[in-house]
């Protein structure tokens, strides 16, 4: 071994390393704070499911024209039904913004308002999209009828299952804010969570277009 | 009660299975007895079960890893025998059913049960000590990860006993895998320990992204991570890319299975062959998932006992990235029988042949490294320099069937089963062996015997050549793959020689063992007190073997590539005197009851047993909503302890 000694454990900063750090080179400054690690590891896992609608896309694409004889979207869709359910998430979205806003500035009682807000927006959307499937369904057109269906219930019905899950997550987290107050942890969750909830608003716009708007043309 | 699981599910009509299944329950009630009787319980708890150490979850991975090796390799030879026997007017010993369930459970088990947890676990020990961090970004997610994965293994190792595996083999293709075909409960078993073990994989993707771009050592620029943080990075970047189309691919056919959709059936409407575009618009980048990390260990080894920097490391980081990027573009050479046409597969071929180029840049790094450097032929060192005369035969194979008219030829022959193997054995498998040999000294703090350690590397690389050269010929004569009996007697010679590479790497598996076993007996004469025994380059070198929990007492300061080189040569040591407190995360028991549950609920489904599923599922709810609500995650070392311990390590400076 040619070395002879080791350094292990340097006991002060360089002047080069620390002149690099006062430059701000962010890199250089060592491990980032907790919030930014959080957001950012959850923002690969939204990633990761943007992935994964992509691909129920991808099938439904495939699928679309596969109705083995049974009925098209245009014989099923009803955009009426379809524009309110867009307006209730966009809109849901913008509560979403307002309430994450509030939450920054420590404000409760608005975040309190902007989060009920948000979660009935939420819910008259499953509701209408709940409806709709059960309208199919009565009419003989559920997922087993043919390919097309198959895939529509499913890529719709993702979506539909994530906002579920966004709602109970809201509410959890409005408990949360009950209990503990707007501190660092309850608000690296929220952040985390209307991450979540913009990210479904994306994928909708893309059903919205590619399932519906192109299904009844 | 217990929905389609009746007596009948236990195999006591045939002899084989019920055997080995007997073997395993009975190897498996030792163990558990052996460790309630000598009072190991806390311990394991406390210290692996429990544990969020990246350090620990990493050696869990691999052990887990080298197990399900003895599994995968069991049916091997089982398979290798069968060929060897069955020829002619001999029938074997393995009836067709239980051969195709063998060539099944072999894949599914090698691919996702022994590689993904070796080159996981390698990269959970190594990566945070490489970046000079603490632990990743989500210690207790990673816990997690770790325990689904463990819950896949268990369900494929439940359908020994239990059941029956898939008779699909290891890509599960539709139709054969819907309902009509196969209608117990094998596909199930498969479908669902890689659907549970898949989630553990992508949250392992998100967890090292994170850590990787976000938790690196003051000073730790991009370029001046280690190689294998990058390989690492780009591994996972990938896991995160397309794990989720292998999830939902899968999750389309239990749809098929479960609720009657028209995904992948022949009729409805139902299209088989977009599940085979999915599967490996997963499955090829899934390959370079393997290989990647197994580049980045090649990289370390061959600097470090070269005692010269990589040659070229800018070069290796841009062909990391080019392999990365190019490898999401070539799927659709894994089905160029499809019929997609002349112009497509034109395109996929010429893809597939250009992934040779960065790789190529990779091997002559590796050879220009080791040129005028004074290289020390240590066991990793072997598994290097056979490693690339290894893949340079099964990259020049690969290309050979990138070209459509050549693999409309040899396509679904043994030629094939040669070329995987030739890639994933020649470079996976020896880069985990490499990096186990080269890093095991860091990991438990004495190095292991060269000697066995050499012989187990000339058992495998000969035995891998005498295995699957054969192969390469019989793929030429017209040997399709997967075949229960051999109709040609000509094929007969080759057939032994490759039953013959079987037995060889087998010794090589028993040098393995010996090796472990004669290293912890004679451990005391090989301890490693420098925390440094093959004059490193990277940090993981800088802190004592084992290190402590916390890694660095304090973090190093990072100036140039090479950290931990550079810190030698520039001389400039100091022993610290000064420690802060240093937060570190608490032992969770989420990640074993989550995978608890996991199990229930994958094992009601598999056997329609509902009210089953339905406890699984909730409780693995309400551990999400306890497990979200805890704030006291971390725990603090205060400074007075951290001196000593550090005092305690009495870590030696190297002469």
């Amino acid at each position: 071994m040619t070395v002879a000694t080791v350094e292990t454990r340097p006991t002060a900063v360089s002047a080069t390393l620390a002149s690099e750090l006062t430059v701000g080179k962010r890199t250089a400054g060592g491990p980032s704070p907790k919030r930014t690690v959080v957001a950012y590891g959850f923002w690969i896992f939204i990633l990761s499911d943007m992935v994964m609608f992509a691909a129920l896309f991808a099938a439904y694409a495939v699928m679309a024209g596969n109705t083995a004889g049974g009925p098209t979207g245009a014989q099923l869709f009803n955009l009426r039904s379809v524009f309110i359910e867009t307006m209730c998430l966009l809109l849901s979205s913008y509560t979403c913004g307002l309430g994450a806003l509030s939450a920054e500035r420590r404000n409760s009682a608005l975040f309190f308002l902007f989060a009920a807000l948000t979660f009935v927006l939420g819910a008259v959307f499953l509701l209408i999209e709940g409806t709709e499937f059960a309208g199919m369904v009565a009419r003989g057109a559920g997922p087993e009828r043919s390919a097309f269906l198959s895939s529509f219930f499913t890529l719709v019905g993702t979506h539909g299952a994530h906002v579920s899950i966004g709602l109970v997550w809201l509410v959890y987290l409005a408990a949360q804010v009950k209990t503990k107050g707007l501190r660092p942890a309850v608000l690296r969750r929220l952040l985390c969570w209307s991450l979540f909830w913009h990210a479904l608003d994306i994928v909708w716009v893309g059903v919205l277009t590619l399932v519906y708007l192109m299904g009844v043309t | 009660m217990l929905g389609r699981l009746t007596w009948a599910a236990i195999p006591f009509n045939e002899p084989l299975p019920l055997l080995s299944g007997a073997v395993v329950v009975i190897v498996i009630l030792a163990i558990l007895a052996l460790v309630t009787g000598k009072g190991w319980w806390p311990y394991l708890w406390r210290e692996w079960i429990t544990s969020v150490d990246h350090k620990r979850i990493g050696v869990m991975y691999v052990a887990l890893g080298l197990v399900m090796l003895l599994r995968g390799f069991a049916d091997a030879i089982m398979m290798r025998t069968q060929q060897a026997i069955a020829i002619g007017d001999a029938q074997g010993y393995l009836p067709p059913d239980h051969y195709n369930q063998i060539f099944s459970a072999h894949g599914v088990i090698m691919i996702f049960f022994v590689a993904m947890p070796l080159v996981i676990g390698l990269m959970n020990f190594v990566v945070p000590l490489q970046l000079g961090v603490r632990d990743v970004a989500f210690p207790r997610l990673n816990s997690v990860s770790f325990w689904l994965t463990a819950s896949g293994v268990l369900l494929v190792n439940l359908s020994l006993v239990i059941g029956n595996f898939a008779r699909t083999s290891w890509w599960n293709y539709p139709p054969l895998s819907e309902l009509a075909f196969s209608p117990d409960v094998g596909v199930d078993y498969y479908l669902w320990s890689l659907q549970i073990s898949g989630i553990g994989t992508l949250l392992t993707g998100v967890n090292f992204v994170t850590t990787i771009l976000k938790l690196r050592a003051p000073g730790m620029t991009y370029f001046r991570m280690p190689v294998f943080c990058w390989t690492t990075l780009c591994t996972n970047m990938m896991i995160v890319a397309v794990f989720p189309i292998l999830t939902a691919t899968f999750a389309m056919l239990l749809l098929d299975r479960y609720l009657g959709m028209h995904f992948f059936t022949n009729d409805g409407g139902g299209n088989p062959m977009m599940y085979v575009n999915l599967f490996w618009a997963w499955g090829h980048p899934e390959v370079y998932i393997l290989v990647l990390p197994a580049f980045g260990v090649y990289s370390e080894v061959i600097a470090t006992f070269s005692g010269k920097g990589l040659f070229s490391y800018r070069s290796m980081v841009l062909a990391t990235f080019g392999i990365c990027i190019l490898s999401m573009m070539v799927w659709l050479h894994h089905f160029f029988t499809m019929g997609a046409g002349a112009n497509v597969n034109a395109v996929f071929g010429i893809m597939s042949s250009i992934i040779s180029i960065p790789t190529g840049v990779k091997i002559f790094n590796w050879l220009f490294t080791m040129y005028r450097g004074r290289v020390v032929f240590t066991t990793p060192v072997l598994y290097t320099v056979g490693f690339m005369v290894t893949f340079v035969i099964g990259g020049l194979t690969g290309v050979l069937l990138a070209v459509p008219p050549v693999d409309f030829v040899v396509h679904n022959s043994a030629f094939l089963v040669a070329h995987f193997h030739n890639v994933i054995i020649g470079a996976v498998v020896f880069g985990a062996f490499a990096g186990y040999n080269y890093w095991f000294p860091k990991v438990f703090g004495f190095t292991l015997d060269e000697r066995l350690g050499k012989a187990s590397f000339w058992c495998w690389l000969v035995g891998f050549y005498l295995a699957f050269t054969p192969l390469y010929v019989l793929g030429l004569m017209g040997m399709t793959r997967r075949l229960q009996h051999i109709a040609d007697p000509s094929w007969r010679p080759w057939l032994l020689v490759a039953e013959l590479g079987a037995v060889v790497i087998l010794a090589g598996i028993l040098c393995q063992i010996a090796q472990i076993y004669v290293s912890i007996r004679t451990r005391k004469s090989r301890l490693d007190l420098t925390g440094d025994p093959w004059n490193g380059r990277t940090l993981e070198w800088a802190t004592s073997s084992p290190p402590p929990a916390y890694n660095f007492a304090t973090l190093p300061q990072v100036q140039s590539i090479d950290a931990f080189w550079d810190m030698k040569r520039r001389g400039a040591s100091s022993i610290e005197t000064h420690y802060e407190t240093i937060e570190m995360p608490r032992n969770s028991s989420v990640g074993f009851v989550t995978a608890f549950f996991a199990v229930m609920t994958g094992f009601a489904c598999i056997w329609h047993i509902w009210w089953m599923a339905i406890v699984g599922l909730l409780a693995a709810a309400v551990i999400m909503l306890v497990a979200g609500w805890s704030d006291e995650r971390e725990r603090e070392i205060p400074a007075a302890e951290i001196a000593t311990l550090e005092a305690r390590s009495g870590r030696r400076q190297p002469a």
